[in-house]
Parts: C-alpha cells; structure tokens; sequence
C-alpha cells in the first residue's frame, strides 16, 4: 500500500466491507438462485422416490424374467413388455436418428432459403403434433396395409416423433461450430460431405448427441401412439412384425385395472421404465465421450 | 519442391461488389511473396482466389486465369477439391480441430482423403510437427492431448503442420500471426524462413515489418488492384508508385 498506487486512487476501497444494501442484494440474489435450483430438481426427485417406494416392493425375479399372469392369478411380471419396450425404441431410433440429423445437417450446411425455413417450420409443427395424433399416422402407413398390428408401426410411431427435435437440435448444435473449422477442412483439400461428416458433426457432436436421447428419452414414455400401432401382447414375442407389448401400455392397462397386485406391479413398471432410459441414456454417453476429445481438455 | 504462380486477368466479386479488378502476377517459386495493403484491399480475397477457396461463399464469382505450376486451377473438368489438396493454407486464427487430438489434427487431411498406412501417418505426422518445430513441445502428449489445448502460438504452428502434412506444392498464409504474440510471431516467421527451401509461400499481412522481414517479393494492394508488384527490397527502399510510398510511409492505411 505504498508508492505502487497511483495518488488520488483511494487505497482503502478494496478492503473497505460491502455496504449492508449491497450485502443483503447479493445474500438475496443467492437464495433466489437457491431456490430456483431445488425447484427444478424436487419435481424429478419426488417422482423417482415416490416410484422407488412404491415400486421397489413388487421387483423381483419373476418381474423381470415372466411374462403376465392371467386374471386371478397372483405372481408373473413384465418380461416381455421390457423387451418389447426396447425392440420398438430401437427400431424408432433407427428411423428418428439418421432422419433427424439429416434434416439437421442439411438446414445447417447445405440449405439456402425458402427450402431450410420451409423444413423448419415442418419439423417445428411436427414437434407440436400431438402424439395420439402421430400414432394415427402410423396406424394408416403400417398396420393399414398389413392389416395387424406391429413392433415395425410402434417403432414408426416414435421414430416421426423423435425427427423433429433431433433435427433442430442438431440444427443449433452445428451453426454453433465456427466457420473457421469447416473452411479448415475444406482448405485441406478434403470432399465437402466428408468434411461436414468427419469434421463439422463431430465437432457438434456432443451437443447432436444429447439431442438425441433428449428425443430418446421422451419418447421413451409415450403410450398414446403405440395403443394401435404396436397394441401390446401378454406373451413373447420377438418378432418385429407381430403386436408387441411395451411398458408404457402395460402400465396404463394395469393402472385401470381393479386389481391391487396390477396397480403395484404398475408402479413396479414405470420405476422400470425410469431406470432403462437412465441405463440407455448413461450407456450412449460413455461410449460416445470415448474416442472424441472434450472441447477444451 | 514449390511451384510458381502465373495470375492473369483475375476479378472477383462477392455479389455485385467487385473485389479484385484486373490482377497479374508472377510468383516465383521457392520464394516467399508478400501481399499487404489496407483493410478491405482484398488481399485475403486475393489469396483465396489462389486456391478456389473464394468460390465456397455462395456469392462469389470470379474471371482470369490461375496457373499453379503448368496447370490451369479454372480450367474445364479440374475439381476444386483436388486443387485445395495440393494447395496448403493457413488461415488468421488458428483453427485446430476441436475434438481431435494433436496427432489427429495432424493426419486428418490424409486420413479425410481415405490414407490409412498407420506407420506412414506416424512417418507424416512427425516430419510434419518437426518441420513446423512444434514436435518438441507436443511429442509426449501428441494422443493424450487436444489441438485446442495449446497456446494460441502453437496451435497455429499446429495448423502450419496440419496443411504441410498432404504435402502441398504451395502454401498460402492469410495473416498467419495477427493473432498472436511477439514470441509467438517471430517463432512463425523463422518457420516461413525455412519453409521456403522446400515450398512456395504466399503471405497476406498487414505488417509491414513483417513483409520486409520474410519477403523475397511484395506486392501492394489498393482498392482490389495490385498497384504494385517488385522485389521487397525495391518495394520498401524505392517504390516506383506513389500510393505505395504513401502507404509504407504510413501516411494512409
């Protein structure tokens, strides 16, 4: 505190306290946050602890390796609508994934005008579509023309959900790579689709893939459109082209049920259905965060 | 070895603004030449037009003749990316790949352009890093570490090593250091010094200095025509045009 500070510059305003107002703003301003933050998060942890108590009782073996039991009958579980669930997932992610960041590229990097906002507000409205709605669609496109019911149909259904926000997603994410790197790949004398493949979506890629299982996730849990389209089934079955039961059905249709040991075995489900898109979610992140450098590490 | 450059008649527009108007020059090969003038000159235009990377703006057009070499750049049937391949380029910021490591950075123009003999990549990865004198500072983190990771210095020596790589006949350097710092700079400078026995160099900088430092040749741009075109020496010591000396006596720009 000496010769270094210049002459008028009051040395003392740095060590001098805040003034109360200032103190109480700032004191304020962090509880507000505080608040705003447990907000957020009590809704997903009051869910997911009401599920676990509730559920938690009825998961056993037989829950995860049986198919349903009649009417009357106690014990059985939901065997089948597990992997039923994820048969029509992954058969949607096989159609909503490429399509989705398709659109997504080529609003980003090859579209020009009246065509990219034209597919813009196309995927826009089709995410305010709703689900029922979609599920129609793909009861006309699929089970229509083969007359019964399919895993193919439910799998339609949730792909044409999931195009939409995998597109725009994956819109936002690659505009947000600068010019710079795509002008570096091109400058190496590297094909325009291999660079927009190899260098620009995998700078994106982080980004491209939480669009993803935010698609994923989402519809992970529809019912509505898979009521007629994939329309469940009490057995095994693995064959995509046959009905095919799905968690989300098997809930609803024991939840309505007049059965005590249904309505716990739906609660059993849906905490089910919680912990496989976490697992499913999980599993892409590890193994897509391996083989692609962090941003800045 | 590098190649000279015949330019003849080049115009370049962006839209209904023209850029370039009526450009001719001879660059010499294994020589460093030097492109200055003010902002807005189009000099960055002047180079991009060298390797057909003016044309991937949508807006742009372009007349004349490039000839790299005895090849015509604009000639019928020549693909522009094949042009780009034997044409380095570095561009003002350094702009190393993100997501890839140092190593990565390095073979992506040849592992983009479907070269995939894992020896040879290391052979080019380490002669290209060497070449850039950069292998030093990274050579023990070369996997483990991002191109982003550096300083700004190395990452543009990185960039440097990135275009040697695909071994181009020619290297086109676009304010290569107004990024950087002083160290950094001379550090690039010295590079371009040695580059020249093996490359071609053309560089845009707005830094006289910097010109007169590296320079076999300069030209000066003025309002999209090359006003003049001579040996650095003769540029700095006893320009021929007026506007010349009026620029490099800093009394515009």
């Amino acid at each position: 505190m000496h010769n270094m500070s210049s002459p008028g510059a009051s040395t003392t305003s740095l060590s001098k306290p805040l003034s109360p107002w200032r103190r109480a703003t700032n004191v304020g301003f962090i509880v507000l946050a505080s608040v705003a933050a447990v907000l957020v998060l009590a809704p997903l942890v009051a869910i997911f602890g009401y599920l676990l108590y509730k559920g938690i009782g009825s998961i056993n073996v037989a829950f995860l390796t049986a198919t349903p039991k009649p009417v009357g009958e106690s014990g059985g579980g939901m065997a089948n609508a597990i992997v039923g669930s994820m048969m029509i997932l992954g058969l949607g992610s096989l159609i909503g994934v490429p399509f989705g960041i398709g659109a997504g590229i080529y609003m980003a990097e090859f579209g020009r005008g009246k065509l990219v906002t034209l597919v813009r507000f196309t995927a826009d409205v089709l995410n305010g579509v709703p689900s029922i709605v979609v599920g129609i669609a793909a009861y006309a496109m699929v089970v229509l023309p083969q007359q019964h019911f399919s895993a193919v149909a439910g799998g339609v259904a949730l792909g044409i959900m999931m195009v939409p926000t995998i597109a725009r997603t994956s819109e936002d994410m690659l505009l947000m790579v600068p010019n710079t790197i795509r002008e570096a790949a091109l400058g190496l004398g590297i094909p325009q689709w291999r660079a927009t493949l190899q260098v620009t979506l995998r700078t994106a890629s982080k980004g491209v893939i939480t669009g993803c299982m935010l698609a994923f996730a989402r519809v992970a849990g529809e019912t509505a459109p898979l009521l007629f389209t994939a329309f469940g089934n009490q057995f095994w079955n693995l064959n995509p082209n046959q009905p095919t039961a799905a968690l989300p059905i098997q809930i609803y249709s024991y939840a309505i049920s007049p059965f005590d040991e249904w309505h716990k075995q739906a609660w059993a489900g849906a905490l089910i259905l919680i912990v496989l898109i976490v697992v499913a979610v999980s599993a892409v992140r590890f193994v897509t965060s391996r083989g692609t450098m962090a941003n800045n590490a | 070895m590098g190649v000279g450059i015949e330019v003849r008649d080049l115009n370049a527009w962006f839209g209904k603004a023209q850029i370039l108007k009526e450009v001719n020059m001879t660059v010499g090969a294994n020589a460093v030449t030097a492109v200055i003038g003010p902002s807005g000159c189009g000099k960055s235009t002047y180079v991009r037009c060298l390797n057909r990377m003016h044309e991937t703006n949508p807006d742009a057009k372009l007349t004349g003749s490039v000839k790299v070499g005895d090849k015509e750049i604009y000639g019928q049937g020549i693909d522009a990316v094949d042009v780009r391949r034997k044409i380095g380029m570095v561009f003002q910021k350094p702009n190393p790949f993100p997501t890839m490591s140092i190593y990565d950075n390095v073979a992506a123009g040849l592992r983009l352009n479907g070269f995939n003999k894992r020896r040879e990549l290391d052979a080019a990865v380490e002669s290209s890093l060497q070449m850039a004198a950069l292998w030093d500072e990274v050579k023990d983190v070369l996997k483990k570490k991002s191109g982003a990771s550096l300083s700004g210095g190395q990452q543009q020596r990185l960039c440097i090593a990135r275009a040697l790589a695909v071994q181009p006949e020619l290297l086109l350097m676009d304010e290569p250091a107004s990024a950087l710092d002083p160290i950094s700079t001379g550090k690039i400078e010295e590079l371009i010094f040695q580059l020249k026995t093996q490359y071609t160099v053309v560089i845009v900088t707005h830094n006289m200095q910097q010109a007169a430092r590296v320079a076999d040749y300069t030209g000066f741009f003025l309002m999209g025509k090359l006003i003049e075109f001579d040996k650095t020496e003769k540029i700095f010591t006893t320009p021929s045009d007026k506007r010349t000396e009026d620029y490099i006596t800093g009394r515009f720009g």
